[in-house]
């Protein structure tokens, strides 16, 4: 059963105020607040077992490479991959990214093509562009409509033999839209092209099956889902990640070194050089397990029920504009005032102890598109409540009126 | 004229009239609404300071050995600590804004409008400001 009250009840940061005023923490897109459970991991981790891993014989290093493997098996399941060793730690999303675009500098050749949606962070769009820059590869960039979905029919003739990657996000951070990725990923390989998704978006919405996505990548972050900053996955068909050459160089990713020659542990480790996050990726398993206790299913459920009642209140304000108005959306609303710079909005709405975000959200060419400095957003969790809505359409009106 | 400190003082005692944030953005949204607009020829991209929030557009002419400075910005409540800070230093000598402090801006409530983090162009705004001051200074000296 989905108890909003208990659910709100798990996250300590949700009973505190803001300016005089309960906090309305409407920034989940940037990141997600942290259950209590998944604190508890954390304080866990370092009161109990702290100690190095994959390495020690001491039962302390045992226990934690118990744990931070067991937590990578619960990342392979809950994506549905089909080998734990498919699935590498990195520090984020943008770690993941910057890995695969590495790993392409030495697969990639002049004349080959780069394809990029044009509803990219920033992140996602940089590290291509600096692969190309260094291979001579062309960088594509897939167009977006007016209701700020791709441009299928374009991209459709844009694939052709000399389309070597594709890189889309699996839902726009700008403005919210589920891109159509299995059509995405079932026409890229039609031309023997890979394809990687960026689900920092998506992963704290929807459950991804990677295994019947035919994904080549995926990358992800923790922090999105509940889960603690500075840790993420990449996950790589098994075929990929052996022809991929290693990232970094350093401990944990070597097999045998000689100063002759030096050669790769078997993966994951080949991408994984260093002491990693161990915490951190054992508190991502704990808060994997923490949405999954929630429901995916239930999750979407009360999302969409924000969202819609969300748009409608909003659409009700005079000279308010919703950027993003495709159908498949997840629980994020773009918008600005008519002469209102999304910076005052914001300003106000912060003082009412509401957390919004403004600006151009890392999507500057998405701003561009729309001709406008950026936008409010509003995004929406699953621990957020109508009430909060309510509050939230309060403040943009007070906003409007002290603003005009 | 009025020297900065007392400019200021002026200032601490209009917002101290009001009781809560709500009015004390009212009133510098409408001190940045009575800003004397900036000649639209100046609102280059030389004269833009960019933040990644809003963006202030700064210029500044050396009049009787005082600086006058002009400003706008496409935000409104940035546009209401400009046109303060234009009101505190404008028409001044080149010496005394190099001197002055801000710590005024504290007192009035409006502190994290100048926060480097804010990223609202302000914190350059004021540097920027500072920095005219000491080239005129230079200038006056030579």
């Amino acid at each position: 059963m989905f108890n909003i009250k208990s659910i709100r009840a798990d996250f300590p940061i949700l009973q505190r105020q803001v300016n005089g005023k309960p906090l309305v923490y409407l920034d989940n897109a940037a990141t997600s607040q942290k259950p209590q459970v998944v604190i508890d991991a954390i304080v866990d981790y370092y009161s109990n077992y702290n100690a190095n891993i994959h390495r020690g014989v001491h039962a302390l290093s045992q226990e934690a490479t118990d744990k931070y493997e067991a937590a990578r098996q619960k990342i392979q399941h809950h994506f549905s991959i089909a080998k734990a060793h498919e699935v590498i730690f990195t520090s984020g999303t943008t770690q993941g990214i910057n890995l695969v675009a590495n790993g392409f500098a030495s697969l990639l050749k002049k004349g080959d093509e780069v394809l990029v949606s044009a509803l990219e962070h920033h992140s996602n769009i940089v590290p291509w562009q600096m692969l190309c820059e260094k291979t001579g590869a062309k960088l594509l960039v897939i167009p977006m409509t007016e209701e700020g979905t791709l441009h299928m029919e374009a991209y459709s003739e844009m694939l052709s033999e000399k389309t070597k990657l594709v890189f889309v996000n699996h839902i726009s951070n700008a403005l919210g839209t589920i891109n159509p990725i299995d059509e995405i990923i079932f026409k890229a390989h039609q031309v023997d092209a890979a394809v990687l998704v960026d689900g920092a978006q998506a992963c704290s919405h929807v459950k991804p099956d990677l295994k019947e996505l035919d994904v080549d990548f995926y990358v992800t972050s923790a922090h999105k889902m509940c889960g603690p900053t500075g840790v993420g996955i990449l996950y790589g068909k098994e075929a990929w990640l052996k022809k991929l050459p290693p990232y970094q160089g350093g401990g944990e990713m070597i097999a045998e070194v000689t100063f002759e020659k030096t050669t790769y542990a078997d993966l994951p480790h080949k991408f994984e050089a260093g002491t990693p996050n161990i915490c951190g990726g054992i508190a991502f398993g704990t808060a994997i397990d923490y949405l999954n206790h929630i429901g995916f299913e239930n999750i979407s459920v009360h999302e969409q029920e924000l969202l819609e009642y969300a748009t409608e209140e909003l659409s009700k304000i005079l000279g308010l504009k919703i950027y993003g108005t495709g159908t498949e959306k997840t629980s994020v609303i773009s918008f600005n005032l008519e002469n209102i710079h999304p910076y005052d909005v914001g300003t106000i709405l912060d003082k009412l102890g509401i957390a919004v975000r403004t600006g151009h959200h890392c999507a500057q060419p998405i701003m561009e598109y729309f001709k406008i400095p950026g936008t409010v957003r509003a995004s929406f969790a699953f621990y957020n409540t109508k009430e909060e809505v309510d509050l939230l359409i309060a403040g943009v009106k007070k906003a409007k009126q002290m603003l005009s | 004229m009025k020297d900065i400190q007392s400019i200021q003082q002026d200032l601490i005692d209009e917002f101290s009239l009001f009781d809560d944030w709500m009015e004390r953005y009212e009133h510098m949204i409408s001190l940045g609404k009575s800003l004397p607009l900036i000649d639209p020829t100046l609102k280059t991209d030389e004269k833009l300071i960019k933040g990644c929030q809003s963006k202030v557009w700064l210029h500044s002419e050396l009049k009787d050995g005082k600086v006058q400075f002009t400003a706008d910005s496409d935000a409104i409540i940035t546009k209401g600590i400009v046109a303060i800070l234009v009101r505190v230093f404008s028409n001044q000598t080149p010496e005394d804004i190099v001197k002055a402090d801000t710590d005024f801006i504290d007192e009035i409530g409006l502190k994290e409008h100048l926060s480097p983090t804010r990223a609202n162009g302000l914190v350059s705004m004021l540097k920027q400001m500072k920095l005219y001051a000491v080239a005129y200074q230079a200038q006056l000296k030579n």
